[in-house]
C-alpha cells in the first residue's frame, strides 16, 4: 500500500490535510515542496554548526587543551554506535507519536543547548558531551527529518525531494570547516569564536525548524486520506487511526531491502580506509589526505539532485544497487598502480557519486516501501542496518588489511562487491523498477 | 503565529545570534591582537644568538612577539633569555646542526607538514603529514628522524583513532614506511590484529630504535623495540607508551596508565630499567602527564604540562629517584630536546 500524500508549495499557509492526490508533473526541482527546501535549510544550518566544531577538534584538543587525540578517537566508535541505537528509536516514537516534526525539533534542540556548554565550560569534558549530545541528537532526528520528506513529497518526485535535501546537508558541511578555518586564519586562537558561530547557527537552525516547517502528520493524514476516498466531506468524519504495524518493516519488500542494504553495507569498507590506500601510493593524496573528504563531500553535493531524479525515473531500487558500482570503482582506482591527482580525483568522484546513489536514494525506497504510520520506523532501520553492517565492515578490513596488504584486501572487496552487485539486483528484482508512481499493494 | 511574524522572529534570532558571534570575534580578534603586537613576556634575545653551545631547544609558549617559535636557552641558564628563531613549529627535535619542525600550516583549509631546518632557518627537507603532529625525533647522529601524526581530516571514516609512525632519512628524504607495514612479533609470535596503531619513536643508534604499539580492540599497549634493517618490531614489555632513551642507553623514560580509560585515563611519569625489566613508577608526580619525555641528564626527567593559559605550557623537571618533587624547568616552553655543542643531543 503506498498513499500518496502531497504538500505542494502554493497551498496556502503551507496547510497540508494531503487529501488530494498528486497531480501529474514533471519531477524537478521547482517542484520539490517547501518543506523538503526548509528542512534542507535547516539540515545545513545544523551541519555548518557539527561540521565547524569536527573539523577544529583535533587541532584544539592539541594545541589548544594541549592534550593527544587518543582518548577522543577512543570514543568516537562508541558514539557512532550509539548514534544508530537511538535512531531506531528517533523513527518508532516519530511513528508512534505521529508527531516527525517534533520529535526531530527535539534532537535538533538537544545538539543546540549542548553547545551553550562549549562556550563556558571549554575544555576536552565539555567538548565530550557536547559530541555525545551532538550524536545522540543526530540519530533522534534523522530519522523523523526523513519521515516528514516522504510525507512532503509525492511518491513520484521522493528521490528528487531526498536529493534536494542532501544537497543543502552537504553544503552545510563543506560550509562548516570552511568557516571554522576562516575564524583560525583570522583568530589562531579564536577556539571560542568557533563555538560561538556553532551555537548561532545552530540556534538559527532550530529556529527555522520550529517557525517554518509544517508539522506533518503521515498517520492523520493517511487517515483523512483514506476516508476522504469515501466522499468529499470525508475530513470531517472520525478519522480511524491506522496502527503501527511491524510486519511492514520485518516481512515483504522491506525485508529484502534490509537484507540487501545490509550486505552491500558489509562490503562498504568506509572511506578512511580508501583514503589511506590513496596516501600510502600518491603524493598528491599525502598532500591533500586531510581535506580528501572535502573533494568526496562536494561530489556527493553535485550528484544528490541528477542521481535522486533519475531514481525517480528509473526505480530506487535500481539507482541504490547500481550505484554500489561507483563505491567498486573507488575501491579499483584506489588499488590501481596508477599515481597522480587525476586518480585521487577520479576515486573521490566515484566516492561522491556512491554516496549520492545510496545516501537518500535508500531512505526514499524504504519510505516508498513502508506505510505512513512506520515511514518513521523503516527509514531508520534501513539507516541502522547500513550504519551497523559498514562498522562491521570497517572492522573486517582492518583485519584483511594486515592480513593480505593494503591493495591486495581492497581487490578482495572490489571483487566480492563485483559479485554481489548483481546477485542483490536480482534479490530485488520484484521492484527494482518501482518508481512510487505505482501503487504498491 | 502569522507568516510576517515567523518571519521577524527568524530575522531577530539571527542578527542577535551572528551579531553575538562577531562581537565575540572582533573581540578575540583585538585581543589576539594586542597579545601578538606586544613584548613577549619573558625576556628575549636575537636570533643570531641561537643554537649555540650546550643548550636546550624548544617550542616558545610565551605570549606576545616570538609565540610559538622556535628558540633555544643556554643549558646552564634556562631561565637566561631566550634566542627565537622565525620558525612555527607545533613540535620541535634539534640536533649539532638541524632541527625537525612539525608545523599545522594555516590557511583556508589547514595541512600539516615535516620539516627539516638547518640551524640558519634553511629548509633542507620538507614531506607531508596525514594530521595533526605529535612527536618527531632525531637518530643520535642526525641521519634518521622519526615523526608521529594523527590521521585527521576524515569525518566520515570509522577508523577511529589512528596515527601514522614513519622513520625517514634525513639525507635524501626517504622513508621507511608507515609501522604498521612492518612485522609486529608479540612473544614470538607474528601479531596480526587489525587495530594497530604505533606511537612515539626514540632511537638507539641508526638500526634499533623503542617505540609503543597499541592494540586498540584490547586496549594492550607495548615496549616494542625496532630494527630497522629486519623491519621487524619486538616486543619487550608491556603497559608502556611513549618511550624515551636514557643518555646512557640503560633506562627507559615514558608515561603509563595509571587509572581510568578513554576520556578518563591518568598517565603518570615512569622509568624502566632495560637489563633488570624493574619499572619505576614516579607518583609523586600527580597530575596527568601526556608528552614524551625527554632527559635532562641520566637521572632527571623533562616533561611538558598545559598551565592555565589556554596554548601556554610550563617543561617540568622530576627526579627519577621518586622522592624529590616535580618543579618548573622552562616556564611558557614545551617539546625540548637538549643539544650539547659536542654533538650530542637527547630527547
Amino acid at each position: 500500500m503506498y498513499i500518496s500524500f502531497s504538500n505542494k508549495p502554493k497551498q496556502p499557509d503551507g496547510s497540508h490535510d494531503g487529501t488530494e492526490s498528486a497531480p501529474r508533473r514533471p519531477a524537478g526541482l521547482r517542484t520539490v515542496s517547501s518543506t523538503v527546501v526548509g528542512f534542507g535549510i535547516v539540515s545545513m544550518l545544523t551541519d555548518i554548526s557539527s561540521e565547524s566544531v569536527t573539523a577544529v577538534l583535533p587541532i584544539y584538543i592539541t594545541s589548544g587543551l594541549g592534550l593527544s587525540l587518543i582518548a577522543y578517537g577512543f570514543l568516537d566508535g562508541v558514539y557512532q554506535g550509539v548514534s544508530a541505537l537511538v535512531r531506531i528509536a528517533g523513527g518508532y516514537t516519530s511513528d508512534r507519536l505521529d508527531q516527525p516534526k517534533w520529535v526531530a525539533f527535539t534532537g535538533y534542540a538537544i545538539a543546540a543547548v549542548a553547545r551553550i556548554g562549549l562556550l563556558f565550560a571549554a575544555g576536552f569534558g565539555a567538548i565530550l558531551a557536547v559530541i555525545s549530545a551532538d550524536r545522540i541528537g543526530k540519530g533522534i532526528r534523522t530519522a523523523p527529518r526523513d519521515a516528514v520528506i516522504t510525507a512532503a513529497s509525492r511518491p513520484d518526485n521522493l528521490g528528487t525531494s531526498f536529493g534536494v535535501h542532501r544537497t543543502l546537508d552537504n553544503i552545510g558541511a563543506a560550509i562548516g570547516p570552511l568557516l571554522a578555518f576562516f575564524i583560525l586564519l583570522l583568530i589562531p586562537n579564536g577556539y571560542l569564536t568557533v563555538f560561538a558561530a556553532s551555537l548561532a547557527f545552530a540556534l538559527i537552525g532550530v529556529a527555522v525548524l520550529g517557525l517554518f516547517v509544517p508539522n506533518v502528520r503521515p498517520r492523520q493524514a493517511a487517515a483523512h486520506a483514506a476516508v476522504a476516498g469515501g466522499g468529499p466531506d470525508a475530513a470531517a468524519a472520525p478519522v480511524p487511526r491506522p496502527t503501527f504495524d511491524w510486519s511492514v518493516i520485518t516481512a515483504g519488500p522491506m525485508r529484502r531491502v534490509l537484507a540487501a542494504a545490509g550486505i552491500l553495507g558489509l562490503l562498504t569498507i568506509g572511506d578512511g580506509f580508501v583514503y589511506l590506500v590513496l596516501q600510502a601510493r600518491s603524493n598528491f593524496a599525502a598532500q591533500w589526505f586531510p581535506l580528501l573528504y572535502v573533494g568526496t563531500n562536494v561530489a556527493f553535493l553535485l550528484f544528490a539532485i541528477p542521481l535522486g531524479r533519475l531514481s525517480d525515473r528509473v526505480g530506487r531500487a535500481r539507482v541504490f544497487v547500481f550505484g554500489h558500482l561507483g563505491l567498486l570503482a573507488a575501491y579499483v582506482t584506489a588499488a590501481l598502480p596508477v599515481t597522480g591527482a587525476a586518480a585521487t580525483l577520479l576515486c573521490l568522484v566515484f566516492l561522491g557519486a556512491f554516496y549520492a546513489a545510496t545516501d537518500g536514494v535508500l531512505a526514499a525506497l524504504a519510505a516508498q516501501l513502508t506505510t505512513p504510520a512506520t515511514h518513521g520506523t523503516g527509514i531508520a532501520a534501513a539507516q541502522t542496518v547500513v550504519a551497523l553492517s559498514r562498522f562491521v565492515a570497517a572492522v573486517g578490513f582492518g583485519i584483511l588489511w594486515t592480513v593480505l596488504g593494503r591493495e591486495t584486501s581492497m581487490f578482495v572487496v572490489a571483487g566480492l562487491l563485483a559479485i554481489a552487485i548483481p546477485l542483490i539486483a536480482l534479490l530485488l528484482r520484484p521492484f527494482l523498477s518501482a518508481t512510487g508512481q505505482r501503487q504498491v499493494s | 503565529m502569522t507568516a510576517r511574524a515567523k518571519w521577524v522572529a527568524i530575522i531577530l534570532i539571527a542578527v542577535v545570534a551572528l551579531g553575538a558571534t562577531a562581537a565575540i570575534g572582533v573581540y578575540a580578534w583585538v585581543q589576539y591582537q594586542a597579545r601578538q603586537h606586544a613584548p613577549s613576556t619573558v625576556p628575549t634575545a636575537p636570533a643570531a644568538g641561537w643554537a649555540r653551545g650546550d643548550r636546550i631547544v624548544f617550542r616558545n609558549t610565551a605570549a606576545g612577539a616570538g609565540y610559538g617559535f622556535v628558540g633555544s636557552v643556554p643549558l646552564d641558564d634556562p631561565k637566561g633569555a631566550r634566542a627565537l628563531t622565525s620558525v612555527p613549529c607545533d613540535r620541535v627535535a634539534a640536533t649539532t646542526r638541524d632541527f625537525s619542525c612539525l608545523q599545522t600550516v594555516r590557511g583556508i583549509t589547514p595541512t600539516y607538514t615535516g620539516t627539516i631546518f638547518d640551524n640558519a632557518g634553511r629548509m633542507l627537507l620538507t614531506w607531508p603529514l596525514p594530521g595533526v603532529p605529535s612527536r618527531t625525533r632525531f637518530s643520535p647522529d642526525g641521519s634518521l628522524v622519526a615523526t608521529t601524526a594523527f590521521i585527521t581530516g576524515d569525518t566520515y571514516a570509522s577508523v577511529g583513532f589512528s596515527t601514522e609512525t614513519a622513520i625517514r632519512s634525513t639525507k635524501d628524504g626517504s622513508s621507511f614506511g608507515n609501522l604498521e607495514d612492518w612485522t609486529l612479533l608479540i612473544d614470538g609470535a607474528v601479531n596480526r590484529e587489525p587495530d594497530r596503531n604505533f606511537w612515539g619513536i626514540t632511537f638507539r643508534d641508526d638500526n634499533t630504535f623503542y617505540a609503543t604499539a597499541g592494540l586498540l580492540t584490547t586496549g594492550r599497549t607495548f615496549l616494542v623495540k625496532g630494527d630497522l634493517a629486519a623491519r621487524t618490531l619486538t616486543a619487550i614489555a608491556d603497559t608502556v607508551e611513549c618511550p624515551s632513551l636514557s643518555p646512557d642507553g640503560t633506562r627507559i623514560a615514558f608515561k603509563r596508565v595509571t587509572s581510568g580509560v578513554g576520556p578518563t585515563v591518568h598517565w603518570t611519569p615512569a622509568v624502566l630499567d632495560l637489563a633488570t625489566g624493574k619499572v619505576d613508577v614516579l607518583r609523586i608526580e600527580r597530575r596527568n602527564v601526556d608528552d614524551q619525555i625527554a632527559w635532562l641528564d641520566d637521572t632527571t626527567l623533562l616533561y611538558g604540562l598545559a598551565n592555565s593559559t589556554p596554548g601556554d605550557s610550563d617543561v617540568w623537571q622530576l627526579k627519577t629517584d621518586g622522592r624529590s618533587a616535580p618543579a618548573v624547568f622552562l616556564a611558557h616552553a614545551w617539546s625540548p630536546t637538549i643539544v650539547h655543542a659536542d654533538g650530542s643531543s637527547h630527547g
